[in-house]
């Protein structure tokens, strides 16, 4: 017996997507939700708000005594939580029905884990912009307090220290955190392990244990005074981690072929990493850097303990004590006045534009192709 | 040109093959290598150096502190620094016990991991199973984003936007659940502001960037015939995450956890900023009283005489040792990763 294939028109043929949601799916979550909103709705009551936050109208009362925005959340997950439990289980039974909830936490967990993040950037600019203004970039406060209204004084010595001090800790901790990955990729002694362990554990040690070393190591025994320098001593113990660990994942990412090719036409090894890896890495490098500057950046525990925190403008890190952000927003938060207080915030919100400006250069050259020119 | 080639006259001496030197072979480095490989050791060995001198110098400076006070430096709950009446340091007199920090800080990390380890390793598990391509890259670039915040940026939203929500939080906690001895309050005092609570969800916040990115990198690692051949059975997604997702990345997750303890432990201004600082073992959660040790030093280190910066040191020391061996367990932890599982 010999079965006729009938010639199909595969063009006409449309390719089946069985995971792709069918339209009735689509309608079944969309109620879903609804009907969480819904109860959700039914359960806290309907307000209206008023603009200035409060509570206005209330159109609804709610049949329970729960009020405020986050009752609204909990009551909406715990709702869509039990509805599509519900609704999965009867449709594809109780496998499915687990898998509904586990989808439902994970995504809840999410939003959580986001909502913050959000608050924080949020609340930096509402609280932080109304004590902007131009002169911030180009007075110091010498001559103001922090008590004193807004517009006096500025934050230029803070924003010129910070920068000292994060160039000097870069100068410091770079070399040290590449040479550490360079040996933990190129060299790979019988040091590696430990090394490893070592940089993991580094980037472990707390802010305030880098300051309380540098002052029992520097200022007690030696210099008796406070100065930058010392301050980005501190900082480049907490940077070295950052930079090392950065710079072995992209020293990893370079192909062994580019190393072989180097010792095959016959360089030494110092010439195949100088001339070939390093620079082949080097926007990675520079992503690695660009990192540990931003982990820096506003380290404030070890500041406090080393720099000094000038109010005028000092770009010497070696004499005197020094400005910075984190100094500046430190001691606003202490004076702890309406002003002080907007004065640190304003602060925060320079110093997060620069943590942010940092960020999405490393990200921008992280995500060209390695060994790019 | 030509007329001095003189090819055809040369003669050829005959070679002595005894006396032509054997070009070497060898694989020994030349002096170049050596420079470099000697250089690059060195510098990765900095770290080792730089963790031994924090623990030279801060015993060297504590030194005194522990030997005066002994095991009584742990156990002890009193920090008084008593000075007499020509104001030099009465060494008899004065009592540096770290455990009511030590406690603090136990207290205040463990609210930490409670929170912020299940949201961090669920959202790693959204990530890395459940997102779209576009949701998942952007998300991770906020996540990391969050991990350069500076910790004074969380101290100070901890402190003006999450304190007064969490303070109805804690009253509410406190109305339905003071039955649990956490939960309870002393008589008279139902100051819910500042409190070891609100502290441990600020700390929460900050390990959720670290907790999260090693979680999702473990994750992102179970082998793809696995979790393939899961499918193929008819597994559910949930069904392969708890059977070969969760066994493979165990000890990857718990290590990551660690991680999060350590730095929840030796966060300074964070803590300082939000919380009410107060020198005594508290075990109640939700009131207004509470420290860890670094946020103690920070706080005492201003007005400190020279002993009492001896026995801070002291503190840092133990702190840089407590945080030292969380480190070590969690790396060890993790480097297990892979080896359970099915």
């Amino acid at each position: 017996m010999t079965s006729q294939l009938q010639a199909t028109d595969l063009s006409s043929v449309k390719p089946s997507k069985p995971w792709k949601p069918s339209k009735r799916d689509r309608i079944e979550i969309l109620l879903t939700l609804f009907a969480s909103v819904l109860i959700s709705l039914l359960i806290v009551g309907i307000k209206g708000w008023k603009s200035g936050g409060g509570v206005g109208h209330v159109y609804f009362s709610g049949l329970t005594q729960m009020k405020g925005k986050l009752a609204y959340l909990a009551v909406f997950f715990i709702t869509y939580l039990i509805l599509d439990f519900t609704v999965s289980t009867i449709r594809r039974g109780t496998a499915a029905g687990k898998d509904a909830i586990f989808r439902a936490l994970v995504t809840i967990a999410t939003t959580i884990a986001l909502f913050p993040i959000i608050s924080i950037l949020i609340s930096a600019w509402m609280r932080g912009h109304k004590g902007l203004h131009l002169s911030l970039f180009s007075k110091d406060m010498h001559s103001s307090a922090f008590t004193d209204p807004i517009t006096h004084g500025g934050l230029i010595h803070a924003i010129l220290g910070t920068g000292v001090l994060v160039i000097l800790s870069v100068l410091i901790s770079v070399p040290l955190g590449v040479l550490t990955a360079l040996y933990l990729t190129e060299i790979q002694g019988r040091f590696t392990r430990p090394i490893k362990f070592l940089v993991q554990a580094m980037s472990g040690v707390p802010s305030i244990v880098a300051g309380l070393f540098i002052l029992a190591a520097i200022v007690y025994p030696l210099s008796k005074s406070f100065n930058g320098f010392e301050g980005s001593l501190a900082l480049a113990i907490l940077m070295i981690p950052t930079v090392a660990r950065t710079s072995e994942e992209v020293l990893k990412l370079i192909p062994g072929d580019l190393r072989e090719a180097g010792v095959a036409l016959g360089g030494t090894q110092w010439r195949t990493v100088a001339m070939v890896v390093v620079p082949a890495t080097r926007s990675g490098l520079i992503t690695a850097i660009i990192l540990g500057v931003a982990r820096i950046a506003g380290e404030t525990a070890p500041v406090v303990l080393l720099t000094g925190g000038a109010d005028t403008i000092n770009t010497n890190p070696f004499h005197g004590t020094i400005g910075s952000l984190p100094f500046y927003i430190w001691n606003g938060f202490l004076a702890g006045t309406p002003e002080s207080v907007t004065r640190a915030w304003a602060a925060i919100l320079v110093l997060l534009v620069l943590v942010l400006v940092l960020f999405s250069l490393a990200r921008y050259l992280g995500s060209r192709k390695v060994g790019g020119k | 040109m030509l007329q001095d080639s003189g090819v055809s006259s040369v003669q050829f001496a005959p070679i002595d093959l005894d006396k032509v030197e054997k070009r070497v072979l060898t694989t020994t480095p030349r002096l170049s290598d050596r420079i470099f490989r000697g250089v690059v050791t060195s510098g990765g060995l900095s770290s080792l150096i730089i963790l031994g001198l924090i623990f030279v110098f801060l015993l060297y400076e504590g030194y005194s502190t522990l030997h005066s006070q002994g095991l009584h430096f742990l156990t002890g709950q009193n920090w008084q620094a008593v000075v007499d009446d020509q104001n030099r340091f009465d060494a008899v007199h004065s009592h540096f016990g770290l455990s009511a920090m030590l406690i603090g800080t136990l207290v205040i990390s463990v609210i930490a991991i409670i929170f912020g380890v299940p949201i961090s390793v669920l959202t790693a598990i959204f990530l890395v199973f459940y997102a779209p391509n576009a949701i998942r890259k952007s998300m991770v670039t906020i996540i990391d984003l969050m991990a350069a915040f500076p910790s004074i940026l969380f101290g100070l939203w901890g402190l003006f936007i999450l304190d007064p929500s969490g303070e109805y939080w804690a009253k509410l906690i406190h109305k339905y659940l003071h039955w649990i001895p956490f939960f309870n309050m002393p008589k008279d005092s139902l100051y819910f502001q500042k409190s070891p609570f609100i502290a441990g969800l600020v700390l929460a916040i900050m390990i959720i960037p670290i907790v999260t990115s090693i979680s999702r990198e473990i994750l992102s690692q179970t082998p793809l015939d696995r979790v393939q051949a899961a499918y193929a059975l008819g597994a559910t997604r949930w069904a392969m995450i708890k059977n070969v997702a969760m066994p493979y990345a165990r000890s990857g997750i718990v290590g990551s956890a660690m991680l999060g303890l350590g730095r929840a432990m030796g966060e300074t201004v964070a803590v300082f900023t939000v919380l009410n600082i107060v020198y005594q073992i508290n075990w109640h959660v939700l009131l207004s009283a509470g420290g860890n040790v670094a946020s103690m030093i920070i706080l005492k280190f201003g007005e400190a005489s020279p002993q009492e910066v001896k026995a801070l040191m002291a503190a840092g020391l133990v702190l840089f040792l407590v945080t030292l061996l969380v480190n070590a367990l969690a790396d060890a932890i993790v480097s297990r990763t892979g080896k359970s599982g099915r």
